[in-house]
């Protein structure tokens, strides 16, 4: 079997992954969606406060962390899909996962330190 | 045979390819991604930036969120959310058999177009200080 290092993985787990953190985020975006509407953002304290809340806290943990996973399938398909070679696919997909992983980190730090 | 001998419709050429409505909201679902993808570091950042509670913070996030170039991003990337979010509920629904015959699929992606435009437009505005 011809199998390429960079290739899909041929399985579910990606095709699932992606709809579960897809799930997380567009829950997550409704809560805050209905928060904004209760007046979350009608102040920065207010925003402030909304985000430093417990649950929240825990919510948005997950929507980072789905996004990050989320973004990893959607642009990894992206380049399998127009970039050839490996020696340049497997660069893009280094540096796409260390981006993400770097943004994730950052994101967290953000929610955690209030 | 006869049809072999037919010239083959190769329309590789981007500007000469025609999709169904379809076709555009499922590329756009891609271009969108993409996008939010490339931005994500000035999403990250003026997210920190909101909830700096310094007066430094304040200032900054004021001073950044009010420049016009900073806004058309933004306005861009809301779009891109927008889309994407709307496509990704046409998606799942599609998963679990809603809508997949052709007929509810096309009426579906003029869903997801028309309500991710207005949307963008309503949250625009808003954006853009209009109200």
């Amino acid at each position: 079997m011809n199998r390429n290092v960079v290739g899909a993985h041929y399985g579910l787990m990606d095709w699932l992954a992606q709809r579960i953190t897809g799930i997380v985020m567009a829950v997550f975006t409704l809560i805050v969606f209905a928060a904004m509407l209760g007046g979350a953002m009608s102040s920065r304290e207010a925003w402030q406060a909304f985000m430093a809340n417990g649950l929240i806290r825990f919510l948005s943990f997950l929507f980072i962390l789905s996004l990050c996973y989320h973004a990893w399938v959607g642009v990894r398909d992206i380049w399998m899909d127009y970039v050839k070679p490996a020696s340049v696919r497997v660069i893009l997909h280094v540096l796409t996962l260390l981006a993400l992983v770097g943004y994730a980190g950052w994101a967290v730090q953000i929610i955690w330190r209030l | 045979m006869a049809e072999m001998k037919k010239p083959r419709p190769k329309h590789l050429a981007l500007h000469e390819i025609r999709l169904p409505v379809a076709g555009y909201a499922s590329i756009l679902h891609r271009v969108s991604g993409a996008g939010l993808f490339l931005m994500l570091p000035l999403l990250i950042w003026l997210f920190q930036i909101s909830l700096d509670s310094t007066q430094q913070g304040s200032a900054l996030f004021a001073a950044v969120t009010g420049n016009i170039l900073v806004k058309l991003v933004l306005l861009g990337l809301l779009w891109a959310f927008l889309h994407h979010f709307c496509m990704g509920i046409r998606i799942l629904l599609i998963d679990i058999h809603v809508g997949v015959e052709k007929q509810q699929a096309h009426a579906s992606a003029v869903a997801v177009l028309a309500v991710s435009l207005t949307l963008t437009l309503i949250f625009g505005l808003k954006l853009l200080g209009a109200y």
